[in-house]
C-alpha cells in the first residue's frame, strides 16, 4: 500500500505538493548570493504564493459534504516503528491549510522584516512548510514532529528580527511549547504501546481512533497529557504568559504568523488529537476545559483592557478570541465546533491585520505606546478607516467575520453549556470596550505634532492589508462555502465522539438557514 | 623442556578475520612511531594522520565484510569463547572506527595549530580504538578489562598532550586517579562474580544462572560483585553520580580528545554494560534494572541542571554528555531488545553530534578561551559552521527531523514498552531543561546585533570543515530516514555464542 487514494483525490498528490513548494522556495533563498536586494524576496513570495494558490486549488476541488479525509496519501517510512508518511485533509484542517497558504506570502511580500532578508525568507518559508504539514498529518509520529519543527524558524525569526528582549522571549516561547510537547510525546508512545496488543504497531491517528481500545482511566491521563501540548500552545488561560512577550518581541511579520497559524495549531489538535482521538476523556473533561476557555475570554479581555502597549493589547486580545474557540470546542455541538473552526480563521485574519497596522505605527513611531499616541486620524485617515475594520470584525460586527464565528460558538455553546455561554457573551462586550478605547485613544482626540507628521499607508501598504479586508467581509457576508465544507466533518466528529462515549448531543435547533443544514441534502438544495 | 612442552602446546582456535580491524589499527599505530623515530628528517605530521585515517577506513572495510559473514552464517565467537563475533561487536568497531577518523582529522589541524606531537597522538588514537573494539566484542571479563585498560591508560595521557597547559595537568591527573580508581572497582567486582560463578566468561556466567535457576547459591557474593562493576562502568560512561571528572577533564583536554572521550569511550563502557548486564546478567535483571533506573534519574537531573548554569562552552558540553549517558541508561534499564537496540541508535548519533560540536569548539578555542559570548555573531562570520553547530545542538537537544530526535524518541518508547513511565516524563521533562542551554548558544551564533568588524578572522583549516559539515549531514540524514540505522541497532542487539 504505497498509495492510497480515496475518491476525488487529483492524480497530483497535492498535499506533498503543498509542503515540497516552500521547501524548495527556502533550499533556493538558502543557496542564492547574499547580495542580490529584492531577489529574496521575490523568490519567498513566489515559493509560499505558489503553495498558497495550490491550497486555494485545493479548496475548490474539495468534495462538500463529505466527512472523511480527502486527498489522502501514505507512504511508508520508518516500517521497523509502524510510522508512515500519512497526509489527508477534511474540513476541519482545510481552512486552516488555505490561511496557511494565504498570509504567508502576504506577510512576506507585505512587511518588511528590517535587515537580513535572506535568512528571514527562508526560515519563515520553513515554517510555512511545517505549517502545512503540522495540519494535514494523519500519523501521529509526523504530526508531532511538524508540532514540534515549528518552533524552530519561530524561534530563530524572534530571536533574530524582533525587539529589544526579543531573546528572553524567543526561549520562553521555545521552551513553554517544548515543556508541553515532552508530556505529549510520552503519552503518544504509550498510546501506541497499549494499542499495539490488538493489532500491528501502528502510528496511523485514523486506526488509533477507531480501535479505542484503552481502559477508561488511561484514556483520561493520556488525554491530559495531549492537552496540556495544546493549551500552551492556544494558549489556555494559567499557562497563557508566554504568549504576550512572544507577541510583543517578534517581529510583526513573526506576530502575525505567531497568531494566525501557529496558534491555531493548539486549538486544532484539540480537535483532531483530544476529541478525535480520546473521545471518551474529552467529554469527560468538557466542563474544565471550558472553564478554562471562558476564564480565558474574561481574563484576556480585562488584562487587555489596561495594556498600555497597543500590541501587547492585541496580544491578550487573542487569548479571549481563543478562549472562545476552546468553548466552542468542547461545547461538543455542530454549530459550536463549527464556529469554532471558522473563529480560527477569522482570529488569524482580524488579529493578523492588527498586527500589521500595529506595526506600521510602530515603524512610523517608533513606539507603540498608546499613551503617546493620538489623534492620529487627522494625519492618517486611511490607516484610521483599515483599522476600524479590522477591529470591528476582532469585535464580531454583524456583517463582519468575527460575528459568523462567535454567533455560531455562542449559539451551540448554549444548548449544552448554558451559564458558560451567559458568561462568554461579556467577553463580546468586553472586546468592544478595550479596542473601541484604545482606537478612541489612539486615533481620536488632540493630536500633537508628531502625530501630525505620521505619514498615512502608502498604496502599497494598503495592498497587504487588502487580503484581510475582503476576508473578514467575505467571510462576513457569505460564510456559505466555508461552513458547507466544515460541517460534514464536525458531523463525523460529533458521531464519533457519540459512538465512543455516553454524551449524545441535544436535538439541534434550527436557528439560522446557513447554520441549520445539517446533512448535505440541505446544503445542496439551497 | 620447557619448549618441548610449548610445542605440545594446543591454542585455541583462531578465526583471523573478525580479529583483522584491531590488528590493522595495531600495526598502524606501531608503523607511526617506528617511521617517525627513526626516520632521520623529520616526518610530515600528515603522515600520521593518512596512516590513522587509512588504516580506520581499512579496518572498517573488514568490519563491513565480518558483518556479511555474521549475517550469513550467524554470530559466533573465536579464540576460546573469548571473543564475540556479532552485530553487536561489528556495530562498536564501526562506530569507535567512525570516531577514530573523525578525530583524527579535527587533531590534525588543532595538532598543528597548539603544535603538539602529532605521532604520539596518533599512534595513542589507534591503541585506544582498539580497547575500545576489543571491549565491545569481548565474551570473557578479562578480555574486557585488558580492552578497558588499553582504552583507559591511552586516553589518560591523550588528556595530558598538551602539557604546557596547567588545566590539561590538571584534567589528565584527575582522570587517571579516579579512572585508576574505578577499574580497581570494577577489578574487584569481575573477581567477586568469579568467586560467586565460576567463571569470567560471559557465556558461562548465564549458563550459572540458567542452572541455579531459582536456588539461591552465594548471591551475596555476586551482587556485592555486579554492583562493583556497575559502579566502575558508570564512571567510564560519566554517569552521576560517579561524573565528578567529566567537566574538569572535558574543559582540560584538547577538544578533539574531549569529543572522543564523549564519543568512542563512552560508547565503550556502554558497550560493556550491555554486554555484562544485559546479556550474561539478563537472568537477573529484575536485581539490577531498578538500580540502573534510579542511575539515569540521577544522571539526567545532574547533567541538565548543572549544564545550564556553566558559561563555558567546554563545560556546557560535557554536562550535557552526563545528560546523554542518563538517556541511554534510560534504554539500558529497560533491559528489552527493543532498548538495547534504541541505546545503541542512540550511542551512535551521539557519536557524530557530539564530535561535530567540539570539532566546533576546537576552532573558536585559540588561546583556551571557551565563554559562551565567543560564539557571538558566529553565523555572519562562519555562516556554515554556525548552521553546523545549530544542527548539533538542535540534535542533542533532540528537536525532530535530527538523528537526535529520533534516538531519543527510542530510548522514551523503550522505557514506555517497559511501563516505567515517571522516568520516560523524567527524561522529556529534563530535556526541555538542557534545551534551554542549547538555545542560548544558538541564540548568540545568530545574534545579529553583535559587531563581527573587530572579530579575529576565524580560519577554518579543511580537516576540520570537512568532519563538522560531514557530521551535521549525518545528524540530518538519520532524522529524516532513520530506517537503515534502526535496523543495523536491531540486528546488533548481542547475543553469547559459546566458544567453539
Amino acid at each position: 500500500m504505497s498509495l492510497l487514494a480515496i475518491e476525488g483525490a487529483a492524480t497530483l498528490p497535492i498535499l506533498n505538493t503543498l509542503i515540497a513548494l516552500p521547501l524548495l522556495g527556502a533550499a533556493l533563498v538558502a543557496v542564492l548570493p547574499k547580495n542580490s536586494p529584492g531577489l529574496h524576496r521575490q523568490v519567498g513570495v513566489l515559493a509560499s504564493g505558489s503553495a498558497g494558490g495550490l491550497a486555494i486549488y485545493l479548496a475548490t476541488q474539495f468534495e462538500t459534504g463529505v466527512g472523511g479525509f480527502q486527498f489522502e496519501t501514505v507512504q511508508s517510512w520508518i516500517p521497523a516503528l509502524g510510522i508512515s508518511w500519512h497526509v489527508g485533509v477534511d474540513g476541519i484542517s482545510l481552512w486552516l491549510v488555505v490561511l496557511t497558504g494565504v498570509i504567508f506570502p502576504v506577510v512576506l511580500a507585505g512587511i518588511d522584516p528590517h535587515g537580513d532578508e535572506k535568512s528571514y525568507t527562508a526560515w519563515m518559508l520553513l515554517l510555512q512548510a511545517a505549517s502545512f504539514g503540522a495540519f494535514v498529518a494523519l500519523d501521529l509520529f509526523l504530526f508531532f514532529i511538524f508540532f514540534e519543527i515549528v518552533l524552530v524558524p519561530m524561534y530563530m525569526l524572534i530571536s533574530g528580527w524582533g525587539y529589544a528582549d526579543r531573546k528572553y522571549a524567543a526561549t520562553k516561547f521555545f521552551l513553554y511549547t517544548m515543556f508541553g510537547s515532552a508530556f505529549m510525546l510520552v503519552a503518544m508512545l504509550v498510546l501506541v504501546s497499549l494499542s499495539a496488543s490488538d493489532g500491528g504497531l501502528s502510528f496511523n491517528l485514523v486506526e488509533l481512533a477507531e480501535r479505542q481500545s484503552l481502559s477508561q482511566n488511561t484514556g483520561r491521563w493520556l488525554f491530559l497529557a495531549f492537552a496540556l501540548a495544546f493549551a500552551i500552545k492556544v494558549p489556555v488561560a494559567p499557562i497563557h504568559t508566554w504568549l504576550p512577550d512572544a507577541h510583543t518581541q517578534a517581529p510583526t511579520g513573526g506576530s502575525v504568523i505567531l497568531a494566525a497559524v501557529m496558534l491555531k495549531l493548539g486549538t486544532y489538535g484539540l480537535l483532531r488529537f483530544g476529541l478525535y482521538l480520546f473521545p471518551e476523556p474529552s467529554v469527560y473533561f468538557a466542563p474544565l476545559l471550558v472553564t478554562l476557555g471562558v476564564i480565558g475570554i474574561i481574563y484576556g479581555a480585562i488584562v487587555a483592557t489596561v495594556q498600555g502597549d497597543l500590541k501587547r493589547l492585541v496580544a491578550y486580545s487573542s487569548v479571549a478570541h481563543m478562549g472562545f474557540i476552546v468553548l466552542g470546542t468542547f461545547a461538543l455541538t455542530t454549530q459550536a465546533i463549527t464556529g469554532s473552526i471558522l473563529q480560527m480563521v477569522n482570529h488569524g485574519v482580524s488579529t493578523g491585520a492588527l498586527f500589521i497596522l500595529v506595526g506600521m505605527i510602530y515603524d512610523r513611531r517608533k513606539t507603540r505606546l498608546i499613551s503617546e499616541l493620538s489623534g492620529l486620524q487627522k494625519a492618517a485617515p486611511v490607516m484610521a478607516a483599515v483599522f476600524t475594520v479590522s477591529m470591528l470584525s476582532s469585535i464580531g460586527l454583524p456583517g463582519l467575520n468575527g460575528f459568523v464565528g462567535e454567533f455560531l460558538i455562542l449559539i451551540g455553546s448554549f444548548e449544552t453549556r448554558r451559564w458558560w455561554t451567559v458568561v462568554a457573551a461579556f467577553g463580546v462586550i468586553l472586546a468592544a470596550v478595550y479596542l473601541l478605547w484604545a482606537y478612541q485613544r489612539v486615533f481620536h482626540g488632540e493630536p500633537t505634532e508628531a502625530d501630525l507628521a505620521t505619514p498615512d499607508m502608502k498604496s502599497s501598504e494598503f495592498l497587504v492589508l487588502a487580503p484581510f479586508l475582503v476576508a473578514m467581509v467575505f467571510i462576513g457576508v457569505y460564510p456559505k462555502p466555508f461552513l458547507e465544507r466544515i460541517e460534514p466533518s464536525v458531523d463525523t466528529l460529533i458521531e464519533h465522539v457519540e459512538q465512543h462515549s455516553d454524551y449524545e448531543r441535544p436535538e439541534d435547533v434550527v436557528v439560522i438557514p446557513a447554520v441549520g443544514q445539517d446533512d448535505s441534502e440541505g446544503a445542496e438544495g439551497e | 623442556m620447557i619448549l618441548a612442552q610449548l610445542s605440545n602446546f594446543e591454542g585455541p582456535s583462531i578465526d583471523w578475520l573478525p580479529l583483522t580491524p584491531q590488528i590493522i589499527l595495531v600495526v598502524a599505530a606501531l608503523v607511526i612511531l617506528l617511521v617517525t623515530s627513526l626516520s632521520p628528517a623529520k616526518v610530515s605530521d600528515s603522515f600520521s594522520t593518512a596512516v590513522t585515517v587509512g588504516s580506520g577506513v581499512a579496518a572498517g572495510v573488514v568490519a563491513w565484510f565480518v558483518w556479511n559473514d555474521i549475517r550469513d552464517e550467524g554470530p559466533s565467537s573465536t579464540v576460546a569463547g573469548a571473543v564475540g563475533v556479532d552485530g553487536f561487536s561489528i556495530f562498536f568497531t564501526i562506530l569507535t572506527l567512525s570516531a577514530l577518523v573523525a578525530t583524527s582529522l579535527v587533531g590534525h589541524s588543532y595538532i598543528k595549530r597548539e603544535q603538539m606531537a602529532a605521532p604520539e597522538f596518533s599512534a595513542l588514537l589507534l591503541l585506544t580504538a582498539v580497547g575500545a573494539i576489543v571491549m565491545a566484542s569481548a565474551n570473557d571479563l578479562i578480555v574486557l578489562f585488558i580492552g578497558l585498560e588499553a582504552l583507559s591508560i591511552g586516553l589518560y595521557v591523550m588528556a595530558a598532550m598538551q602539557f604546557r597547559r596547567r588545566e590539561a595537568q590538571e584534567a589528565a591527573m584527575k582522570y587517571f586517579v579516579l579512572g585508576a580508581f574505578s577499574s580497581a572497582f570494577f577489578l574487584y567486582g569481575i573477581a567477586l562474580v568469579y568467586g560467586a560463578t565460576g567463571s569470567t566468561n560471559l557465556v558461562n556466567i548465564a549458563a550459572y544462572f540458567n542452572t541455579i535457576g531459582s536456588r539461591i547459591n552465594n548471591l551475596e557474593l555476586f551482587y556485592v560483585g555486579m554492583a562493583l562493576m556497575l559502579v566502575g562502568l558508570a564512571f567510564k560512561v560519566a554517569a552521576a553520580p560517579f561524573h565528578f571528572w567529566a567537566p574538569d577533564v572535558y574543559q582540560g583536554s584538547p577538544s578533539p580528545v574531549s569529543g572522543y572521550m564523549a564519543s568512542a569511550a563512552k560508547a565503550a563502557g556502554f558497550a560493556a554494560m550491555l554486554r555484562i548486564f544485559f546479556v550474561a546478567f539478563s537472568r537477573t535483571s529484575a536485581d539490577w534494572t531498578p538500580i540502573v533506573a534510579v542511575l539515569s534519574a540521577i544522571t539526567l537531573i545532574v547533567g541538565a541542571v548543572m549544564a545550564i548554569t556553566q558559561n563555558d562552552v567546554k563545560r556546557m558540553l560535557a554536562f550535557s554528555s552526563v545528560g546523554h549517558a542518563g538517556y541511554v541508561l534510560v534504554a539500558v534499564q529497560a533491559a528489552t531488545s527493543d532498548g538495547t537496540s534504541a541505546a545503541l541508535f542512540y550511542l551512535f548519533t551521539y557519536t557524530f553530534m557530539v564530535i561535530g560540536s567540539f570539532a566546533v569548539v576546537s576552532l573558536l578555542g585559540w588561546n583556551d578561551g571557551h565563554d559562551v559570548s565567543r560564539y557571538e555573531g558566529l553565523a555572519r562570520r562562519r555562516p556554515l559552521i554556525a548552521v553546523a553547530f545549530t544542527v548539533f545542538l538542535l540534535g542533542q537537544a533532540g528537536v525532530p527531523f535530527t538523528s537526535g530526535f529520533v534516538g531519543k524518541f527510542l530510548v522514551i518508547r523503550s522505557a514506555v514498552d517497559d511501563e516505567i513511565y515517571w522516568l520516560a516524563v523524567l527524561a522529556m521533562v529534563v530535556s526541555v531543561i538542557t534545551a534551554f542551554m542549547y538555545l542560548r548558544i544558538i541564540s548568540n551564533m545568530w545574534d545579529r546585533e553583535v559587531d563581527v568588524a573587530d572579530a579575529p578572522r576565524l580560519s577554518v583549516p579543511l580537516t576540520t570543515g570537512f568532519v563538522v559539515v560531514v557530521c551535521a549531514m549525518i545528524t540530518v540524514v538519520y532524522g529524516v530516514i532513520p530506517q537503515s540505522l534502526i535496523e543495523f541497532a536491531r540486528d546488533a542487539v548481542p547475543v553469547l555464542v559459546a566458544g567453539g
